[in-house]
């Protein structure tokens, strides 16, 4: 938070580093001593889990390269020789393939967290820009590395997304070849993808510093969200807050085990352990189950172009929730229409989920076409109106008085 | 020179002129640098140099279909029968949602030479399937007819014909 600095040097080579390059202040403020609201529970976890996943995919990427070869005519040799030749070369892959998973798994629930408790609203509509802004960064990485073990999902999913800009008018068609490096996609684009999927998670990086950055600066947000008001309302990061977040992790990390040890493919295709074939497209393409929602949402519309302008304004009206929320009240917990529209909007997000799974044809479209209708209600009616009609329940006065309850007002 | 201050004017000085100058220049230059750091993702010489090939089609007999590589696309080239070619010619244009002429679609009646390339989001079309006898799309469900016209489904537009020519009676030289 950007109060006054509570670090104090404990000795001369501290004092004289403070003077020069005050890192161990940096550290101190914003880690050590950051005041964190007293009152945050489990679902203000996910911020650490996710910094853990992003190194964990940074760090077994980094070997993976080591060991991949990026040419049509080794790239699924390489992969397998990974899995068979190298020292626990199948460990760091399937750490790095359901490590995919488990990040998606927890940005959607730190992203659902940020909605019920009204974690975008002033003065943090920067800090959720930038969160989508890395959601974006990761959906782009996550397709770009989906390519490169070059099974018949990764070429045939590559074709599918990068036909998609081929639907922008007049310059449509040559862009895709510009993506693409040829006629269609071939080796130059897997060269090209593998580069710049190397080049993502460093962006990523960044980004998070940012987010950081703009968390830092109005505090942290809480469940019952209204700000904090004395150094009452708060305790230090360390050790509160960090040994909080290290039992949340470690029970992810049972899960994120169970995946890697005991159904690493679960996850995925079979059909990616066919080698790509430019004349044979799979019977059925399916995405990876985190982009299932918008796959459904692009197949709902019988339009081409329709389609894809519906799909990635799916993700980029995010940005304007901040906007189109009307409602003062932060936390949902004080807002009981909200709360009910807020259940059926997750349904409605894993009812997509499902129907992206499922082929195209019969009943399926049709829900698919109420669901996507629901998803846009959801933000451009449902959202503006509730600010209005809504009436919320009484707000704590202060995040003390909350966590005491009865007796802080029995006290008074 | 004398400190006394410079009189308001809307006359463009000439410190604004060669501040538009500078940044007209710099501007100028950076997109020149910046083009080769973009174009270089475009389709380089070798890529190009693949792109026509030469076919025999002696050995296919009516009725038969080949797919070959052009561009690393798949071009379908069938020899279709006079059942399929009066089907692809009795269409009124108003049930093609792309209307096309099979007449246009073809240098010989006989041949359909078309990019294998569902317009949709680019899959691999499946042959003699679909509710028109051409070809359908598992992918998304578009159905072509005869002539590779879409039908039905999302697609937009009919198959491509790829810029073809015979340079024999049994020898197409596609691209």
């Amino acid at each position: 938070m950007s109060g006054e600095s509570t670090y104090k040097p404990s000795n001369g080579f501290a004092r004289w580093m403070d003077t020069r390059l005050p890192i161990m202040r940096l550290v101190h403020d914003n880690i050590t001593d950051y005041p964190t609201p007293k009152n945050i529970n489990y679902w203000w976890t996910f911020g650490g889990i996710l910094t853990f996943c992003l190194v964990t995919q940074i760090v077994t990427g980094i070997i993976l390269a080591m060991h991949y070869t990026p040419h049509v005519d080794h790239a699924f040799n390489s992969v397998e020789h990974i899995m068979r030749n190298v020292n626990y070369g199948w460990l760091i892959r399937y750490i790095h393939s359901n490590g995919a998973s488990m990040f998606f798994l927890a940005v959607y629930i730190h992203i659902f967290r940020g909605m019920y408790y009204g974690s975008y609203k002033a003065p943090r509509e920067v800090l959720w820009i930038l969160g989508v802004i890395i959601y974006l960064l990761m959906i782009a990485a996550a397709f770009l590395g989906y390519m490169l073990p070059w099974g018949q999902m990764s070429l045939w999913g590559a074709t599918v997304i990068t036909n998609l800009f081929g639907a922008i008018p007049v310059v449509g068609d040559s862009l895709a070849i510009w993506l693409w490096g040829g006629f269609s996609v071939d080796n130059p684009t897997l060269n090209r993808f593998f580069s710049l999927h190397y080049l993502l998670p460093f962006l990523i990086f960044g980004v998070v510093i940012l987010h950081i950055w703009a968390l830092h600066v109005p505090g942290n947000n809480n469940p019952i969200g209204i700000s904090v008001k004395s150094k009452q309302d708060t305790v230090p990061f360390h050790p509160y807050i960090t040994v909080k977040d290290a039992f949340s992790l470690s029970i992810f990390l049972i899960l994120f085990s169970y995946f890697i040890f005991f159904a690493p493919n679960v996850l995925g295709h079979a059909d990616n352990y066919i080698p790509a074939n430019p004349l044979v497209t799979p019977a059925h393409i399916v995405p990876e189950w985190y982009m299932l929602p918008f796959y459904a949402i692009l197949r709902a519309v019988p339009d081409k172009l329709g389609g894809v302008i519906l799909m990635f304004s799916a993700i980029f009206i995010l940005f304007l929730l901040p906007w189109l929320d009307t409602s003062k009240v932060r936390s949902a917990r004080y807002r009981p229409l909200f709360r009910q529209f807020f259940a059926l909007f997750i349904i409605d997000c894993l009812l997509l989920g499902y129907l992206g799974a499922m082929p195209a044809e019969g009943i399926y479209v049709v829900l698919a076409r109420v669901g996507t209708v629901y998803y846009f209600a959801h933000f451009l009616i449902i959202l503006p109106m509730l600010g209005i009609v809504e009436k919320p329940k009484e707000v704590p006065a202060s995040i003390s008085a909350s966590v005491l309850g009865g007796s802080a007002q029995a006290a008074e | 020179m004398t400190d006394e201050q410079q009189p308001v004017s809307d006359e463009p000085t000439r410190r604004d002129f060669l501040y538009l100058a500078t940044g007209a220049f710099a501007a100028i230059g950076a997109a020149n640098v910046v083009w080769p750091l973009i174009d270089q993702m475009n389709p380089d010489a070798s890529v190009k140099a693949l792109a026509s090939i030469e076919i025999d089609l002696s050995a296919i007999d009516i009725g038969q279909s080949i797919t070959v590589s052009w561009r690393g696309k798949p071009v379908f080239i069938r020899r279709r029968t006079q059942d399929e070619i009066a089907e692809a010619r009795s269409v009124a244009f108003a049930a093609l949602p792309d209307p096309q002429g099979d007449e246009t679609r073809v240098t010989k009646e006989e041949w359909l030479v078309m990019v294998g390339i569902c317009t949709h989001l680019g899959c691999v079309p499946l042959g003699q399937s679909g509710d028109f006898n051409g070809w359908f799309c598992p992918c998304h469900g578009s159905h072509y007819d005869t002539s590779g016209r879409i039908r039905k489904g999302p697609a937009p537009k009919n198959l491509e014909i790829p810029p073809y020519e015979f340079v024999g009676d049994t020898r197409i030289k596609i691209g």
